[in-house]
Formats: structure tokens, C-alpha cells, sequence
């Protein structure tokens, strides 16, 4: 599905990603694990199709195609959806039209016809359920106002009512309370199929009791330095960084 | 030539068109407007035509348009057009009093359909003037002075006809009162047009004004209002502008406010070659409220000044002033806003913000506050932004599958909202939100709803 070869980022001449590889196939959850800084965000945010990072070099390939040469709209219809880390505000762009353009953007690609007030509506309210998000924040303009929580609830809601093939959570978990943290999780386990992949970006093992991962990897300073199945991310809850970083021959 | 010799000459001939058409403009003119004539030409030759050098036009030069040859028309043409064909400035769904001016001049072709209340006046100023002097003469003249602004000056001087609204003690339109502005001449036109709006004590009315271009003439539209808000009265003040590229506007509006008044003026300039709203409100009693707020749209080489002035004379009053630009291509704007509270107006609130979204390295925007504060107990707070469209933001809509393209339409619109939401009459709010849609996204001839889709 997702076949990323060497790829290298740089921003303002900064190397951040420098050398990345990595495959994903239909129905497997990857993590991504690392220290602060160490270009998690920035591989999520390349592969949504953020313009502020140049690539210098390498390849990324989404379902047979060169991704690197598409909007991030044309990414988002076709199927990739970012949660934020850290979500923006946009005063007076009113929620529920927003999400209905979003909606609608999406049928109109696939060639449905797009919802009516009514229709869009009823499915709002059953994603809306899905994610125990609270009703008043969908008549507020996007994310204004919303709470760390409520902003990381807000991505898994869009992600439901926009059923992505291959969704990046970046750091969905933090902010979450631990209730939260559950029914978020059974949501995106929930919007789980065969066909689809999920790349979950996390520091803590707790998310992944809830989100089983295939694989985990370990990002250091722009490469992948380590992966392994579920049981790194339980070696690294105990032990932290500072081994991989010795085997890696930095000074710690 | 330099440019001062150049604006004698200016001078000269509007002086040379005065002296022509000074008789004619007696014997057609009512006597209580006639009066002023003499003093206001006077106090607009010792001023001159605005240019930059002048402090208060320091942003808007005028004399390239008035470098162009004018007809002057002193009498009201015959009634020969058929307004339904050729415009409408429909709001849907909104039962309004309609009236319709043409060239500054009143046609009393109004709706019909909708009974004004028992006192309610709105008819011709000429008409008004001639046959109810009493109305007029107390109130003609004392806000708007000929010696402060040159085209206030020219205004009077020149002044017929226009609007005549007087609203009678404890009477509350219900319905809002719409006056289209039409410009639709032979020849390349100057305008005046002179309104008069009276609100007695406890009255309420809310204005919808529409100010459009009907063919492709060059047009300077001189238009001046003078408003008295009674005490414990109300007046809503909606302006719509929509003129065509070759169209410079003047648009002068003065406001007397007695206490417990209420005043909100909302002016939405969608489209014109030179626009130039000026705004004086003198909060005359306590308790007074005056909102003023603006929201402009410009392109190509456009530009669009609005020049405030909230006075507060006494204490215990709050004025609010929310000004808000889009500016594309090489469009220009300004906004000056002056805040004066005077020493007896303690406890005063007056906050004025200005923000501006350009879309193009080349617009420009000029941003002037000024706050002259005699009285010690007050709040004033005064902010201004120049900026683009947050990147940031607009990702975050891209990134959901929309385009970019609508996810800009739909970041100017956000920044519009605020503005926008002040307008009380829902269906006005709904139309000007389609208007401002429609002028954002080019997808209709640039000076909306105009009969002939000029291009210019
Ligand atoms: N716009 C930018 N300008 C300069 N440096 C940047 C920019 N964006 C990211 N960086 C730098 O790139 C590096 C990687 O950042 P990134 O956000 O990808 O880290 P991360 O792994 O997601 O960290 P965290 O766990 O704290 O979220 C950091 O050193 C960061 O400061
Ligand atoms: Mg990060």
C-alpha cells in the first residue's frame, strides 16, 4: 500500500529525515516510536503532502502511485488521512460545514452524489456516537476553543466520517484522559478492515494495548533505527531510549 | 504642470461649472437648502480638492478623478426606466419599503406593497424640503460642516434632492426600508446626492442602501447624510456597495446621538474604482451605543478608504468600530479611525480594531488609529493586523480532501464572519454572505448583478 525508499527531508536547509524506508501492506498497524525531535511529525506531515519541506531525495509510493507529485487534497480523496498532533484552530469556519465540504469533496471523487443537509446530518450524529464526542462542539467553528482532549477527538471523529484508507495518528493519545484514551482507540479499531493500514505515532505503550501493532519502529535523529514486533514498544516503556542510542554510537 | 497649479485649474473649473449652473441651481433648489449654497462653495474653494497633503485624505488623492469632464445635472430627468427589467437588488425573503434614487435624484416608485406606518415620512428631500421647510431647517446643515471636508463642501453646494426619512416619536419600523442608489446616465456624471434622516425619541428603523452602477459612464457619486438619533431611539444602518470599476464614491455620513440611543452602521463595499466612506458619530447623551463596522473586498487596482470619527461627548457610552479588508492584485486600502473622548465623558468604553487580509504582495493596506483621550476613567483599546491567509490552516483543509482553491474561498469567508454575523436582518445577512461567495469566487461579471456584466 505505502512504500516509502530513502527518503531524505530537509527544511530550511536542515536535514531532518535523512534516509527513511519502509513498507506497509493492506490491513497492518505500524508504530512509530522516538525521542523528541526526532522527525516523527515531519514523516507524517510529508506524507499528507505538507509544502514546507523539501525533499531532497528518495521515493514514496502510495497503491502504485508516485505520491510526492500529488495535493494534499488529491492525497486526503484518494485515501490518506492526517490526525494532528497538534490541530489548528480556524475561527469562523463553522464545523459542520466544514465537514460536510470534506464529505462531499471525498463522494464527488468517488463519483457518489454528495449528501443533503439531512442525510449529512444523520451520519455526523452515528460517527459523533462513535467517538463519544460531545454534540455542542460540532456547532463551533473547527476546533476553536476546544480542549487538548477534545481537539485529539475532533481528528478520530473526521476520521470516521471521512473512512480513510491509510490513517497517520500523530501522537493521537496525548491529551486524552484515560477514558478517553479507550473509546478512541475502539474507534479507530472500529474503522478497521483488511484493506486498510493505520501508522500510529505515539511515545507511550499504553495506546498500543488498545491498538495492537504488527510492527514497531524506532526513529532516531531522521532513520528508523530499530523495528520489531509489539514487544519493542513494551522494551522501550521499561528501558527509554538510551540503549538504542548506545547501539547507535551516540554519546548519552 | 506641477500638481498644486494643476489643482487650481481643477479648482477653477468646478468653480467656472458652479457659476454656470448657480441660478439654475437657485430657481430649481428649495429656498432652505439655497441658503447654504454660497458658504459651502466658498469653504470648498479656500480647501481645494483632496489631495494627499490634506491630513484627513492623507491615503485617497482625488484629484485624478476629478482631472475628468462631468456633466453637472441640475434637473431631474423624466421617470424612463423600467426598474424591474433592468436590476434588481433583491434580497430574498425580506419584506422591505423600497425606494429607488437615480442619479441622486428620489423616484417615488416604491413598493406598494408594504404600508409605511402612520407619521413615517420617506420621500423626496427637494419635495420634503420645499413643502415642510420646519422639518428640514433644523436639522440642514449642522452636522455636516462645509468648513471641516472639501467634498462635504462641494456636496452642499450642490445639493437637491436625495432621501428624506423622518421617523416620529415611539414609532418602530418593523419591516427594514430599502433605498437603491442606481447611477445610470448618457454622459460621464457627477453626482450629488443629499439624505436627511430624523428618528425621534424611542423610534426604531433599520436602512438597507444599495449603491450601484447601471452602465459604463465615468461617475463621481457625491453623497452626503446627515442622521439624528433621539434619545432612546434606534437606527440600523446597512450600506451595500456595488459600482463599477470607473465609479469614485464619496460617501459621507454624519451622526447625532442623544442618550439610551443606538446606532449600528455596517457598510460592505463588494465592488468599486475608488471608494471613500467617511463616518462621524457624536455621542451626544449618556448611554449611548454606536457600532461601526466595515468589510471590504478589492482587487485589481481598487481602492477603498474608510475614514472614522467617534466622538464621545459624554459619559457612559460605548462605541465599538470593527473595520475588516480583503485586498487582492494591486488593490489599495486605508482605514483611519479617531477615537476623541472628550473630559466630561468619563467612564466611556471605545475599542476600534482593524484587519486586513492581503492576498497579493503587491495590495496595500494603510492602517492609521488615533485616540485623543481628555477624560481620565475610561477604556479604550484600539488593534490593527495586516496578514495573509494562515498556511497552517489552510493544510488542515486540504489535508480533508478539500481544494485549495475553495479552502482560500473558505478562509476569506472565516475572516469576513465576524463582520458579516453584526447584520441583524437574517435575510440581508444570508444575501450579502451569497454576495460576498459570489464575488470572492469570480464566478459572475466582477460588479455583481448589473444588468450589462460590464467588465471594467
Ligand atoms: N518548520 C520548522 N523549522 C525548523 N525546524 C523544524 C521545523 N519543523 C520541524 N523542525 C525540526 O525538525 C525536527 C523534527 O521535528 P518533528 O516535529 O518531526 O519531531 P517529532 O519526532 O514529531 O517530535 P515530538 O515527539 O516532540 O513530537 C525537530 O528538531 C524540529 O525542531
Ligand atoms: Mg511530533
Amino acid at each position: 500500500m505505502l512504500s516509502i525508499k530513502n527518503l531524505c527531508v530537509s527544511i530550511e536547509g536542515k536535514e531532518i529525515l535523512n534516509g527513511i524506508n519502509l513498507e506497509i501492506k493492506p490491513g497492518e498497524i505500524h508504530a512509530i516510536m522516538g525521542p523528541n525531535g526526532s522527525g516523527k511529525s515531519t514523516l507524517a506531515n510529508v506524507l499528507a503532502g505538507r509544502e514546507d519541506y523539501e525533499i531532497t531525495a528518495g521515493e514514496i509510493t502510495y497503491m502504485g502511485e508516485d505520491l510526492m507529485e500529488m495535493a494534499p487534497e488529491d492525497r486526503a480523496r484518494k485515501g490518506i488521512f492526517l490526525s494532528f498532533q497538534y490541530p489548528v484552530e480556524i475561527p469562523g469556519v463553522p464545523m459542520v460545514n466544514f465537514l460536510k465540504t470534506a464529505v462531499n469533496e471525498h463522494r464527488k471523487f468517488k463519483g457518489e452524489k454528495p449528501l443533503t443537509a439531512g442525510e449529512f446530518l444523520k451520519v455526523m450524529r452515528e460517527k459523533k456516537a462513535l467517538v463519544e464526542m460531545d454534540t455542542e462542539l460540532t456547532n463551533r467553528s473547527v476546533n476553536e476553543g476546544f480542549s487538548g482532549g477534545e481537539k485529539k477527538k475532533n481528528e478520530i471523529f473526521q476520521m470516521a466520517l471521512l473512512e480513510p484508507k491509510l490513517s497517520i495518528l500523530d501522537e493521537t493519545d496525548s491529551g486524552l484522559d484515560i477514558d478517553a484514551l479507550r473509546t478512541v482507540a475502539h474507534g479507530v479499531n472500529a474503522l478497521r478492515s483488511k484493506d486498510n493500514a493505520t501508522i500510529v505515532v505515539t511515545h507511550y505503550q499504553r495506546l498500543l494495548d488498545y491498538i495492537v501493532p504488527d510492527h514497531v519502529h524506532v526513529l532516531l535523529k531522521g532513520r528508523i533505527v530499530k523495528s520489531a514486533g509489539k514487544e519493542l514498544a513494551l522494551e522501550l516503556e521499561e528501558k527509554g531510549y538510551d540503549w538504542i542510542k548506545k547501539e547507535n554510537g551516540e554519546q548519552v | 504642470m506641477n500638481a498644486v497649479t494643476e489643482n487650481n485649474d481643477l479648482s477653477l473649473r468646478l468653480t467656472e461649472q458652479y457659476n454656470t449652473l448657480r441660478d439654475s441651481l437657485k430657481e430649481s433648489g428649495a429656498p432652505v437648502l439655497n441658503i447654504h449654497r454660497q458658504k459651502a462653495f466658498r469653504d470648498f474653494v479656500a480647501q481645494g480638492i483632496p489631495t494627499r497633503k490634506v491630513e484627513n485624505y492623507k491615503y485617497t488623492n482625488l484629484q485624478p478623478a476629478f482631472a475628468k469632464e462631468f456633466d453637472f445635472p441640475v434637473r431631474k430627468s423624466a421617470n424612463d426606466f423600467q426598474l424591474e427589467e433592468k436590476f434588481k437588488c433583491d434580497v430574498p425573503q425580506i419584506n422591505t419599503h423600497v425606494v429607488t434614487m437615480r442619479n441622486g435624484w428620489f423616484y417615488a416608485e416604491a413598493n406598494e406593497a408594504v404600508q409605511l406606518p402612520e407619521g413615517v415620512i420617506l420621500d423626496s428631500f427637494e419635495n420634503v424640503a420645499r413643502t415642510r421647510p420646519d422639518l428640514v431647517e433644523k436639522f440642514y446643515g449642522k452636522l455636516a460642516d462645509t468648513s471641516a471636508d472639501a467634498m462635504v463642501a462641494l456636496n452642499t453646494a450642490f445639493a437637491q434632492d436625495g432621501y428624506f426619512l423622518y421617523v416620529p416619536k415611539n414609532v418602530a419600523v418593523e419591516q427594514p426600508l430599502q433605498i437603491i442608489n442606481l447611477l445610470q446616465a448618457p454622459k460621464d456624471t457627477y453626482v450629488t446626492q443629499r439624505n436627511l434622516i430624523v428618528v425621534e425619541e424611542g423610534a426604531e428603523v433599520k436602512l438597507i442602501l444599495c449603491d450601484h452602477t447601471l452602465n459604463l459612464q465615468n461617475y463621481f457619486f457625491n453623497n452626503a447624510t446627515e442622521a439624528f438619533i433621539g434619545s432612546n431611539a434606534s437606527l440600523d444602518y446597512y450600506t451595500v456597495q456595488n459600482q463599477h470599476n470607473k465609479a469614485v464614491s464619496i460617501n459621507s455620513v454624519f451622526v447625532h446621538q442623544e442618550q439610551d440611543s443606538h446606532l449600528t452602521s455596517n457598510t460592505v463595499s463588494l465592488h468599486g474604482g475608488l471608494i471613500r466612506n467617511n463616518l462621524r458619530v457624536e455621542l451626544d447623551g449618556q448611554n449611548c451605543e454606536a457600532n461601526m463596522f466595515g468589510l471590504s473586498f478589492l482587487d485589481r487596482k481598487q481602492h477603498v478608504d474608510n475614514f472614522t470619527q467617534i466622538i464621545h461627548g459624554q459619559p457612559h457610552c460605548e462605541s465599538n468600530q470593527l473595520y475588516k479588508n480583503v485586498l487582492d492584485d494591486e488593490s489599495t486600502g486605508a482605514f483611519s479611525g479617531r477615537i476623541h473622548v472628550k473630559r466630561d465623558a468619563q467612564k466611556t468604553n471605545a475599542f476600534q480594531r482593524n484587519n486586513n487580509l492581503l492576498l497579493t504582495d503587491k495590495a496595500q493596506m494603510q492602517t492609521k488609529p488615533q485616540l485623543i483621550i481628555e477624560a481620565d476613567d475610561v477604556k479604550c483599546s484600539h488593534g490593527a493586523t495586516i496578514g495573509q491567509i494562515d498556511e497552517e490552516a489552510l493544510f488542515y483543509l486540504r489535508s480533508r480532501g478539500i481544494e485549495e482553491k475553495q479552502a482560500r474561498l473558505i478562509m476569506m469567508n472565516a475572516f469576513s464572519y465576524e463582520v458579516v454575523q453584526t447584520i441583524k436582518v437574517e435575510p440581508l445577512r444570508d444575501r450579502i454572505n451569497e454576495l460576498i461567495e459570489r464575488r470572492l469566487s469570480g464566478d459572475v461579471g466582477r460588479c455583481h448583478e448589473c444588468a450589462y456584466q460590464c467588465d471594467c
